[in-house]
């Protein structure tokens, strides 16, 4: 694979990650328990989403063929959009949607920051303005971990119940295949292996204070960076394509 | 179960160096830590601050509004408490 195709492929699987976890977290808006998170998570959605834009934008210049970043996000099937499986799990209740974005801000931290001194300037660029959001996202989603971990008998439970099921679905994010072998050797990119260290790290020092306990490694999920999803991401992206597949071009 | 309401702060906002904090509104909250975040997201999204503070409204003392004749109205007629009595000589730019 060529360092052009390989830069391409991975500039998509980042702005995938960022879109499809915007969306999940765009089907809460209104739904939020209380009017302060109600902000906090439309902040969120719209960081992520912001993000999306810019890397599409880039990967549109990569690939030279004038598809905007409209045409990556509407105009895809399933098979092309390459996120990682756990930004597609349905949010179910606060404590899984919380869950999920702190596995997953809990790595993309370590990942932008390795961004931000890897040899593309453009993907520098884009890391270095997403790495503030995440951390902010991070600290915010630690905190109500702690908080509903260390909480109430019930808070507990369920929000156990919920890092117990979530936990499947990290192996995939630092299971490096071929791109990710690319990305690290030509371009000085991340370094999957010691991310994995420095998320290990992180996650169980926020786990413990939750008085929660770590799941084991046991069988893990992957396929989403291929394009093998879990059926949660049909339903998403007809909700979320629909008008641009029905009414392709339109503006208001 | 019935539903508690979080208890309320107060958000203050140092919009930049050197300015003194202002008050800028209340969010809901349900501890310290907590509060300032919300106070993040819900008052800092269009960088209105450098800094921001937080305190539970129920730890702020206030004036009692049936007290405004004796705390305040005393001071209304007593102009020569403002300096528009003294004339500023002419050479004098900044006082």
């Amino acid at each position: 694979m060529s360092n052009d195709a390989a830069v391409l492929a991975y500039t998509l699987r980042l702005a995938d990650n960022a879109l499809i976890l915007a969306q999940c977290m765009v089907e809460l808006v209104t739904a939020e328990p209380e009017l302060e998170e109600e902000l906090a998570n439309a902040n969120f959605a719209l960081d992520y989403i912001g993000q999306a834009r810019m890397l599409y934008t880039y990967a549109g210049e990569l690939e030279g063929k004038g598809r905007s970043e409209d045409d990556f996000a509407f105009m895809r099937d399933e098979h092309e959009f390459a996120n990682l499986l756990l930004l597609e799990q349905p949010n179910g209740h606060f404590g899984d949607a919380l869950v999920r974005q702190f596995l997953f801000d809990a790595f993309y931290v370590h990942l932008l920051d390795a961004i931000t001194r890897c040899s593309d300037e453009r993907l520098r660029e884009i890391a270095a303005r997403a790495v503030k959001e995440v951390r902010y996202h991070l600290r915010h989603c630690s905190q109500w971990l702690v908080r509903l971990g260390d909480g109430t008998e019930l808070s507990h439970n369920r929000v156990q119940t919920s890092l117990d099921y979530a936990w499947r679905y990290t192996g995939e994010m630092f299971a490096g295949d071929e791109i990710d072998q690319a990305i690290n050797a030509d371009i000085d990119g991340p370094d999957l292996e010691a991310i994995h260290g420095l998320w290990r790290k992180d996650v169980e020092s926020v786990v413990a204070e939750a008085t929660l306990s770590l799941p084991d490694d046991s069988w893990m999920a992957s396929g989403g960076k291929q394009g093998r999803h879990t059926e949660q991401l049909g339903f998403l992206l007809a909700e979320m394509q629909y008008l641009q597949r029905s009414f392709p071009g339109a503006t208001w | 179960m019935s539903k508690q309401e979080w208890p309320l702060y107060e958000v203050f906002i140092r919009s930049k160096a050197g300015l003194s904090h202002r008050h800028a509104g209340s969010v809901h909250a349900p501890d310290d830590q907590m509060a300032l975040d919300n106070a993040r997201d819900t008052y800092t999204r269009r960088s209105e601050g450098v800094s921001l503070w937080v305190v539970r409204s129920d730890q702020i003392i206030a004036s009692d509004p049936a007290e405004n004749s004796a705390f305040f109205e005393p001071a209304e007629d007593k102009i020569y408490r403002h300096p528009t009595f003294y004339d500023i000589p002419d050479g004098v730019e900044n006082l």
